[in-house]
C-alpha cells in the first residue's frame, strides 16, 4: 500500500541510529547536524559528511606517509592532523574516531613509533565502519524520502 | 514573531575548519543572524577593513556600512593568527574596538579562557558549538549596541570603557526564552551540562 514503505525504512533507521549510539560511533552532535538541515538548507548534512569523508582519507593518508620512516618520523606534524582530525570528528559526532584519536596523539607525543602504527591501524579501521555505516545510512534516507514521495506526488492526489 | 524593530544582525566567523565553517554559518543562519565566513584572522581583519598594517581603518565610510559587523565569532586554534591574536587587533583598534568578539575552542584550557575574558571577549564557546549556544550572543551585541549608543550620546565612564562589562538585561529580543537569559544574567544554570564562560563584572570571572 502507499505509504507504508516509508514507515519500515523510518524504522530501520531508528535502528541504526540507536546502535550507532550505543556503540557510541555517534553521539548527540551528530542528531545536531539533522536538526540544522531544513527546506533552506536540504543537503546540509550530507554535504558536511561528504567534507569530512574527504579532509578525513587525506589526514589518514598525510599520517601513514609520515609514519613510513621509522628514523624520520614527525611526530608534530601527525600531532597537527590528528587535532584537525578530532575537531572535524567531534564536529560531527563521531564520537569514537574522536576518542580513538586522542589515544594516538598521546602515541605520537612519547615519539612511540610501534604505538602510533598500532593506533593508526585502530583509526583507519573506525574510520572505515563509521564511513560504512553512515553510508547505510543515506542509503536508508534516500528510501525512506523515495517512499514517502511515492504517496504525496501531486500526480497521484 | 520578530518584532517590528528587531533588525538582523551580522556575524563574522573565523575558522580554518571548512567544516566548522560550515557549522557555525548554518547555526548563525538558523538563529536568524546574517553571515560571512572567512578561513583566517588577516581575512577577517581585511573584512573588518584594517588594512595591511592593521592599523588603519579603510577611508570609505560606505565600504564601512556596507560590511557592518555586529560580531566576531573565532575559533581559538588557527595557523598565523590565533583567535586570541585577533581578539587584540579588534580590542587595539579604535574603529573595532566595540564589536562584541566570542571565542570558540574545542580545548577546555582555563588559563586560555580566563586570558581571552580578561583581554575583551565576551564569551569563550567550547566545541562542539551547540544550537543553545546561540542564545548568547544576541545579548552580547545588543550590549556592545548600547554602549555605541552611550558612547556616542555622553561620556559615561560606566559603559564606554572597556573595564566595566555589567551585564544589562535587555528586554527586546522575542528570540529569547526569558527564563533562560534571566539564568543567564545571573549565572545560575544548575541544569546546563556544558561549560560557557562569560565575563559578569569588570573583576570577576563567573563559570557557568
Amino acid at each position: 500500500m502507499l505509504g507504508m514503505g516509508a514507515g519500515r525504512w523510518e524504522e530501520d533507521m531508528s535502528h541504526l541510529l540507536a546502535l550507532l549510539f550505543h556503540q557510541g560511533v555517534l553521539d548527540e552532535h551528530f542528531m545536531q547536524l539533522q536538526q540544522l538541515q531544513d527546506e533552506s538548507s536540504p543537503n546540509f548534512v550530507s554535504e558536511v559528511i561528504s567534507i569530512y569523508f574527504r579532509e578525513s582519507e587525506k589526514l589518514l593518508r598525510n599520517i601513514r606517509t609520515l609514519l613510513l620512516d621509522r628514523e624520520c618520523t614527525d611526530y608534530r606534524k601527525i600531532g597537527v592532523y590528528l587535532n584537525h582530525l578530532m575537531g572535524s570528528s567531534s564536529s560531527i559526532g563521531a564520537n569514537l574516531v574522536r576518542n580513538v584519536c586522542v589515544a594516538f596523539r598521546a602515541a605520537s607525543e612519547h615519539c612511540n613509533w610501534a604505538g602510533c602504527l598500532r593506533s593508526l591501524a585502530v583509526l583507519e579501521h573506525e574510520y572505515c565502519y563509521l564511513k560504512n555505516k553512515l553510508h547505510e545510512l543515506f542509503q536508508i534516507e534516500q528510501q525512506r524520502v523515495l517512499a514517502a514521495g511515492v504517496r504525496y506526488h501531486p500526480l497521484l492526489q | 514573531m520578530a518584532l517590528a524593530a528587531e533588525s538582523q544582525f551580522h556575524v563574522l566567523a573565523v575558522d580554518d575548519s571548512l567544516i566548522d565553517r560550515k557549522l557555525i554559518e548554518r547555526l548563525l543562519k538558523t538563529s536568524s543572524f546574517l553571515v560571512t565566513t572567512v578561513d583566517s584572522g588577516s581575512k577577517a581583519l581585511k573584512f573588518l577593513g584594517l588594512g595591511e598594517d592593521h592599523g588603519s581603518a579603510a577611508s570609505s565610510s560606505s565600504e564601512q556600512l556596507e560590511a557592518e559587523v555586529n560580531m566576531v565569532i573565532t575559533d581559538y586554534c588557527m595557523p598565523e593568527m590565533t583567535g586570541y591574536d585577533l581578539l587584540k587587533k579588534i580590542k587595539e583598534s579604535s574603529a573595532l574596538k566595540n564589536i562584541p568578539v566570542v571565542i570558540m575552542s574545542s580545548e577546555n584550557v582555563p588559563a586560555r579562557i580566563n586570558r581571552c575574558l580578561e583581554d575583551g571577549a565576551e564569551e569563550f564557546l567550547l566545541k562542539p558549538v551547540k544550537l543553545s549556544d546561540m542564545n548568547k550572543l544576541r545579548p552580547h551585541i545588543l550590549k556592545g549596541k548600547c554602549k555605541d549608543q552611550q558612547g556616542k550620546n555622553n561620556s559615561n565612564d560606566d559603559l564606554s570603557s572597556s573595564g566595566s562589562r555589567d551585564i544589562i538585561t535587555i528586554n527586546a529580543s522575542s528570540n529569547l526564552n526569558s527564563t533562560k537569559r534571566k539564568a543567564m544574567d545571573e549565572g545560575l544554570s544548575p541544569g546546563r551540562k556544558r561549560a560557557g564562560f562569560s565575563r559578569k563584572n569588570g573583576n570577576s570571572l563567573t563559570v557557568l
